[in-house]
């Protein structure tokens, strides 16, 4: 995968290096600001009030 | 990409491809750590910041005619989400001051400790109920459990410090609602004393359990120019 992606960078090394760091920081960004914020209203160890608990299997809200 | 030709290179392919997922998998993971103990920190970081001088421009004016008793002590419609008061755990530390927040949804609590709406306000008879963030979010309830009897837990609000004295610490189910009643634990009957009751998750990293913190209002006092609480001086 990942040499399949190097191989089809375009550009000469500097350029490839410099287009894999943008590729790299936008992966993370995904990450960091859409996937794992939706994970983690999933999960349940932050959950630190007291309340009725939702029936198994249903998110918490 | 290579097209694998014999069975050797088809194999040889899979087995790298599935090594190169299972590398990427564990980095996502890692991250996602990254993520929840520290990014999440900085959010709330932030957030305190803002809600912290919302609440001094709140406080500051326009100024209210002079509140008498605690009970008059009004969170004057307050929306969820907003600073409603600073809590502070003067034992565990000079800077564990932070906003509490009205409400306890998981946007509410990732900005700060919140207040359980319909619990009690600040000094009045009955039960003041705040959850915050163990492990998360600025963790400001990180280290609750080391709070023992007789620690003060001051509360200030734009007219008052209350300091509130711990009577003690239980761990709980997370359906201990009765946690909430204005008599804990004793739904229907009428409050008499002035509590005030700290949630958070337990054991830190889980949500097996919660971690409660119980504390009695031992004094009221009323803020002016230079009134520190004795819990608080020598900040």
């Amino acid at each position: 995968m990942y040499a399949w992606i190097w191989r089809h960078l375009p550009g000469p090394l500097a350029v490839r290096l410099g287009e894999l760091l943008v590729l790299l920081a936008a992966a993370v960004a995904l990450l960091f600001f859409v996937v794992f914020p939706r994970v983690e209203s999933l999960l349940p160890y932050s959950d630190v009030t007291v309340k009725q608990q939702p029936a198994a299997a249903s998110p918490s809200p | 990409m290579t097209v694998p030709v014999s069975a050797g290179n088809r194999l040889r392919w899979l087995l790298r491809g599935l090594g190169q997922l299972l590398i990427t998998a564990g980095v996502v993971v890692l991250l996602f750590c990254v993520y929840e103990l520290k990014v999440t920190n900085l959010y709330t970081e932030q957030q305190q910041k803002t809600l912290d001088t919302q609440l001094a421009r709140e406080w500051a004016t326009p100024p209210l005619p002079p509140v008498r008793k605690p009970d008059q002590v009004r969170l004057a419609a307050f929306d969820d989400g907003a600073g409603i008061a600073r809590i502070y755990l003067p034992t565990l530390g000079r800077d564990q001051v932070h906003v509490v927040v009205e409400g306890v949804t998981h946007e509410d609590l990732k900005k700060g400790p919140g207040h359980y709406p319909g619990t009690a306000v600040p000094g009045a008879v009955g039960n003041m109920v705040v959850s915050g963030h163990r492990t998360t979010y600025g963790a400001p309830f990180n280290r609750l459990d080391e709070l023992r009897p007789g620690d003060a837990v001051v509360i200030e609000t734009r007219t008052f410090f209350f300091t509130y004295r711990v009577t003690g610490t239980t761990i709980v189910s997370p359906d201990a609602l009765g946690e909430t009643d204005p008599v804990p634990n004793h739904p229907g009957q009428v409050a008499t004393q002035r509590l005030l009751t700290l949630t958070t998750c337990n054991p830190k990293y889980s949500a097996r359990t919660r971690l409660v913190v119980r504390a009695l209002l031992e004094v009221p006092l009323a803020k002016g120019k230079g009134v520190v609480p004795p819990a608080l001086q020598g900040r």
